[in-house]
Order: C-alpha cells, then structure tokens, then sequence
C-alpha cells in the first residue's frame, strides 16, 4: 500500500500544482464576493469541479435562476459523460469505493486513470486510482481553502501557473500518441475539437465536438469490428 | 447575501455534476455485460478526449495581438520537447509551465 501511495503521489503532483493554484484563485474570487470560506470549502468538496466553480460565481452574483444554473452546469461539464464511458471497465471491480471513483473523475483525475501505470499490480489498481482521485480532491480543497484565508495577504503574480494543466493534458496526449500505432482516434479529436471551436466559438464548441467524436468513433469501432 | 439561494445553487451545481457523472455507469454498469460497441468506443475515446482537452485549454487563444498566441505556442512547443527528450511527465510540465509564466509577465 505504501508503495501504491508513493506512485500515486508522484503521479499527482502535476495536478497538485494546478489544483493548489487554480483552487487558490477560487478562493481568493469567491472571498472577494463576500462569501466565506465554508462556502469555499463546500463547494470544492461537493462539486469538485474546477471550471464549473467559477462559473457559479458569476451566476452566484447574476442571480440565475436554479434553472439555468442546472442548464449552464450540464453545458459546462457534459464532457464528463465521456469520462465514465470510457471508465465503465477499469472501475467495474471497484467495490465500495466505486461511489468515490465516480464523483471524483475530474479531467485531471481521469487524465492519470485512464492510462495504465507501469508498475502497478493487477489487484492494487483499484487503490491506485483511490487514492490518484483522493490527493486530487485534496489538493483543490486545500487550494481553495488556502485562498479564500490568506489570498488577499499574497501579492504573488502567478500568472500563467494555470498552463502546468494544459500541459499536463499535452505530456498524457503525446504519451498515448507514443503508445500506439493507431493514431485515428487522437487526431479525431484535435480535428473535431478545433474544427467545433471555429465554427461554434471558443464558449460553445464542447458539446458539438463530443458528439462529431463520439459519432466518428462508433462508426470506426463498427468498421474495425466488421474487418476484425 | 440570500443564503438559501446560495446553498440551493450550490446543491443544483453538485447534484447535476454528480448525474452526469455517475449517468453512464447507472445506463451501461450494471450486472450485465458491456455492450461491444462500448467497449470499443471506450477504448478509443481516451485518445480522443486528451486531443479535446488540450484543445479546450487552449480555446482561449487568440491571434488579435502577438500575446495571445505565441507564448502559448512556445510553451506547449517546450512540453512536447522536454517530454520527448526525457520521457517524465514532470520535467515536461514544470519546464513549460515556467516557460509561459516567464513569457507573459516578463516579454509579453
């Protein structure tokens, strides 16, 4: 176990340093609103959902209706839904701690679940990707926590820190890329996404890319599936 | 500050987020078999998802001025290097990551 842990830790520690960042510029915004830390504390332990919390401040503050938070908050984190689909097997084993995976599959989570770890036994995976998701959860906690305390006291100009994720995303993209000899799926995904983000625009293209992916996927499964 | 509103809009933000993630192990996770179809579909979609998030960290670039493109393009350019060159993740992420702060505070 201690063992799995230490491998989990090294694995998070990119997301450590977005989460601990991005979690503190949560904190600091929602402080500077005048709500208090519990609902900063709240909010990073029931949602967990980096994006979707600083758009809830802005609806926080607007006045939305509880209906349009729900719809801005299917928008927002409907590339979840891929998420779990592509976690149906590697959670299917999970126990108890299924519940867990599931809440807590943010994209960076999913970014260090989805691949295989080398030098994780068969049997520990489940507790490898516990406590991948754990320390993640953690670390946002603990940022937004940190923020809304001590936020106003810092004047430190860490702009640009928040590319450690883009980056993160990058290395686990070119390592699949590496990985493989198929490489249909990754530029599918470049493809649509761009593709979506210039005839959509950059606050509505999610939802149009996953459907164009999911569509060219099936049918490529289906393609293979006939050949193989 | 209308605290029912407040906690009422962060209960709606937690239990949709928490739908859609828990949706597709309540529609395809049960005691049955996953379908084929989905098997292979989640097989190929975490290749695809990473090409998407890389893209939707990026959706905020813009070409208006030199600042909103090139050291986003530098830094990611410093990523895939240092990460083909070493092979560790995080070598890759620190070294770009302090690529793009040095280039919007100090040059851009």
């Amino acid at each position: 176990m201690k063992k799995i842990a230490k491998k989990a830790f090294f694995a998070t520690l990119p997301v450590l340093t977005g989460y601990l960042v991005l979690g503190f510029g949560f904190g600091i915004i929602i402080k500077s609103y005048g709500y208090g830390i519990l609902l900063a504390f709240a909010m990073s332990l029931l949602i967990y959902a980096g994006s979707m919390q600083y758009a809830a401040i802005g609806l926080l503050t607007g006045g939305a209706s509880l209906f349009t938070v729900a719809l801005t908050t299917l928008m927002v984190n409907a590339r979840h839904l891929f998420y779990g689909l592509s976690m149906l097997d590697r959670y299917k084993d999970a126990g108890k701690r299924k519940p867990y995976l599931i809440f807590a599959l943010t994209d960076e989570t999913y970014s260090l679940v989805c691949r295989d770890e080398p030098g994780i036994p068969e049997g520990s995976r489940t507790d490898y990707y516990f406590l991948v998701s754990l320390f993640n959860h953690a670390y946002w906690i603990a940022g937004s926590i940190l923020g809304a305390l001590v936020g106003t006291l810092l004047s430190f100009n860490s702009e640009g820190i928040d590319f450690a994720l883009t980056a993160l995303f990058l290395t686990v993209f070119l390592d699949q890329w590496l990985g493989t000899k198929k490489h249909a799926p990754a530029v599918i995904g470049v493809v649509a996404s761009l593709a979506c983000l210039f005839i959509f625009g950059n606050e509505h293209f999610l939802i149009p890319a996953m459907l164009v992916i999911a569509l060219s996927l099936s049918l490529m499964g289906r393609k293979e599936s006939k050949h193989g | 500050m209308d605290n029912a509103y407040t906690w009422g809009t962060v209960a709606v933000i937690a239990l949709v987020t928490a739908l859609i993630r828990f949706l597709p192990f309540w529609i395809f996770g049960g005691k049955r078999k996953t379908p084929r179809f989905l098997e292979r579909l989640g097989g190929l979609l975490p290749y695809a998802i990473m090409g998407m998030l890389v893209v939707y960290c990026l959706k905020d670039v813009h070409f208006a001025e030199p600042g909103g493109f090139v050291p986003h393009l530098i830094s990611c350019l410093v990523v895939a290097v240092v990460y083909l060159w070493q092979r560790k993740t995080l070598p890759a992420i620190v070294a770009g990551t302090l690529c793009q702060m040095f280039l919007l505070q100090v040059v851009f």
